[in-house]
């Protein structure tokens, strides 16, 4: 089983083709430029050196979220373009848990952070038996301080990765009563080789989707309407309209 | 033989995002339209009285691939039948244009078919095309929109020259915020075209913005806030606002620029075909008045049929047709451009 892999979730792009038990090309790059100008040129890069043909794959699998809007949304809109062009089903792989596999056999927690902004991560917490991934804590955009509780409470060793170990390193010192440790350099960001790797055993459980239906999972409503949420339950049941106006919009359009 | 059967028909599967419409169109050598579908999200953005550029990008990304398959089938056309892609790269919100522009370099490269990003005013201006099979450059084109307000001369295909644009607000912001104003709620053009028939054009007198030595450009922000002075001054007064005059009478000023303006150009540049493009151009008002200038001076008026007029991806794919012909292809880098520039070329 052939797979290509896309992961543009955060400031890394990367893309892998990943052949059973092998990984054929892997072409990860953590620096700023746009995804939008890097993903596809790259991915023509392994394609090209691998003699890659496209029909030949089985799925296409991306990291779906949480991450940067925009970004999640370049590999996705370019997975579900690849999807309806070459007829081939998608597989959506939670971020937090692709980034995971990244230490897949490890006998420690495994708990991603990815830098939320607005004092959040995202973060999850996994453990491994053997190959397999165990989901201890599924995703979830939280205070950095509440996934250290629960970790605490869990009471094991614990291995941290992803953006967030930067922003929030001092706070883990303060707030861990259980030993961590963090992930070397070539494992501790996004990489498209163990999104692929997983969406292999996700392919063998039948959980891939059509390109159709693919869609990001943000885990975060967009601002204006979690304002406008907050403004409907504050003005419940008066009658005067407060949702006139309101911050971020644009008047208008373009037509 | 004959030259022209040797030409082969081109088809292009053409694809736009850049604001709060989800398009796709099959358009065969760029003037007929095989397929047209658009997947409006404009009843999601009424509830913020405007678009919420998160919002959009999050519908184009569900909605994209149904749009496309549907522009498909409905054209009787698989990915096989096709010569190019076409998308929307600029201007318009750079999150919604990013999604078109993804999925079209994904199919494109999946597919080995070239890939031809179009500016989307010149999107608009094509439309014309579409429905007149006749028009052919140079003309001088009114672009108006809820973005844009551009007066352009068409030298060529995919060659505009700007001749006048507006200092302040679009054509189309200013009835936004005027609806809003009084009452309409977004999106406020055909609301204001609506109830301004029930109103008279010359109860109110809005002024007519003049930039000086600027005799095609525009300027739209001080009618509006005329308009908002007037609906202040009413209630301090404690006047009842007859909201059909303000319609009325605030569509007329705006008209009022925009046909004298363009008619100045007509005159200028002596040109024989005059046309209207954009969102605005499908206001009855404005037809109306631009069908008449035009006539008094014995040359042709063209406009898009209302559908045309909005955003849609059949106008992107009769423009993305003539940059074809021209050679004209971009690469897997191509990226989306917000703010790109009629007149600028990647």
């Amino acid at each position: 089983m052939k797979i290509l892999a896309l992961d543009t979730s955060g400031l890394v792009a990367s893309v892998a083709v990943v052949e059973d038990d092998n990984l054929l090309a892997e072409y990860t790059v953590n620096y700023k430029k746009t995804h939008s100008q890097t993903l596809l040129p790259m991915l023509d890069e392994i394609a090209g050196m691998t003699e890659l043909d496209l029909l030949s794959l089985d799925a296409i699998a991306v990291a779906g979220g949480p991450g940067s809007f925009t970004g999640l949304r370049i590999g996705s809109a370019t997975a579900k373009g690849l999807g309806l062009a070459l007829k081939k089903p998608l597989v959506h792989i939670p971020t937090v848990e692709g980034l995971a596999y990244n230490l897949c056999g490890v006998d420690k927690l495994v708990c991603p952070l990815m830098d939320a902004r607005r004092n959040q991560v995202y973060t999850g917490i996994y453990a491994f038996e053997g190959e397999n991934l165990k989901v201890l804590k599924d995703q979830m955009a939280v205070d950095i301080s509440q996934v250290a509780e629960e970790l605490n409470t869990l009471g094991k060793a614990v291995i941290f990765l992803g953006d967030g170990v930067p922003v929030f390193r001092e706070r883990l010192k303060e707030l861990m009563k259980v030993p961590f440790t963090f992930a070397p350099a070539h494992l501790n960001k996004q990489r498209a080789g163990a999104v692929a790797a997983l969406a292999l055993q996700y392919v063998r459980q039948g959980r891939t989707e059509t390109a159709e239906e693919h869609r990001p999972d943000y885990l975060r409503m967009p601002q204006a309407e979690r304002e406008r949420m907050e403004r409907e339950e504050k003005y419940a049941g008066r009658t005067d309209d407060p949702l006139d106006g309101g911050a971020g919009l644009r008047p208008g359009g373009t037509n | 033989m004959d030259e022209k059967i040797l030409e082969r028909d081109i088809h292009i599967l053409a694809i736009e995002s850049s604001c709060d419409e989800t398009a796709a169109a099959v358009v065969k050598n760029g003037r007929e339209v095989l397929s047209n579908v658009i997947s409006s999200q404009i009843e999601l953005h009424k509830l913020y009285g405007g678009v919420v550029p998160e919002i959009a990008s999050r519908k184009h990304i569900e909605k994209i691939n149904q749009v496309i398959e549907e522009a498909l089938d409905t054209a009787h056309m698989t990915l096989d039948d096709l010569d190019a892609i076409g998308v929307t790269y600029g201007p318009g919100l750079v999150g919604a244009l990013l999604v078109g522009v993804a999925e079209a370099k994904a199919i494109s490269y999946a597919r080995g078919l070239p890939l031809v990003g179009v500016h989307h005013i010149e999107g608009h201006i094509s439309a014309n095309y579409i429905e007149n099979k006749d028009l052919e450059p140079p003309f001088l084109c009114l672009v108006v929109s809820g973005g844009h307000t551009h007066l352009v001369m068409v030298r060529d295909y995919g060659e505009v020259e700007i001749l006048g644009y507006t200092h302040d607000d679009a054509a189309g912001e200013a009835f936004d915020k005027v609806a809003r104003a009084i009452g309409l709620g977004y999106p406020g053009g055909p609301k204001i075209d609506a109830l301004a028939k029930e109103g008279n054009p010359e109860a109110i007198a809005f002024p007519r913005a003049r930039i000086e030595d600027s005799p095609y450009d525009f300027s739209f922000s001080g009618v509006k806030s005329a308009v908002l002075n007037y609906l202040n001054g009413c209630q301090m007064k404690g006047e009842e606002v007859n909201r059909a005059d303000v319609a009325a009478s605030f569509q007329k000023a705006v008209c009022d620029v925009l046909v004298e303006h363009s008619m100045h150009a007509v005159r200028d540049y002596g040109v024989k075909k005059f046309a209207i493009a954009g969102g605005v151009a499908s206001n009855s008002t404005l037809r109306e008045a631009m069908r008449q200038a035009c006539e008094r001076r014995h040359i042709a008026f063209y406009h898009p049929s209302p559908l045309l007029c909005t955003d849609n991806a059949a106008m992107i794919g009769a423009a993305a047709y003539y940059e074809y012909k021209k050679g004209v292809r971009h690469g897997l880098d191509l990226n989306a451009v917000p703010n790109l520039k009629l007149g600028n070329k990647l």
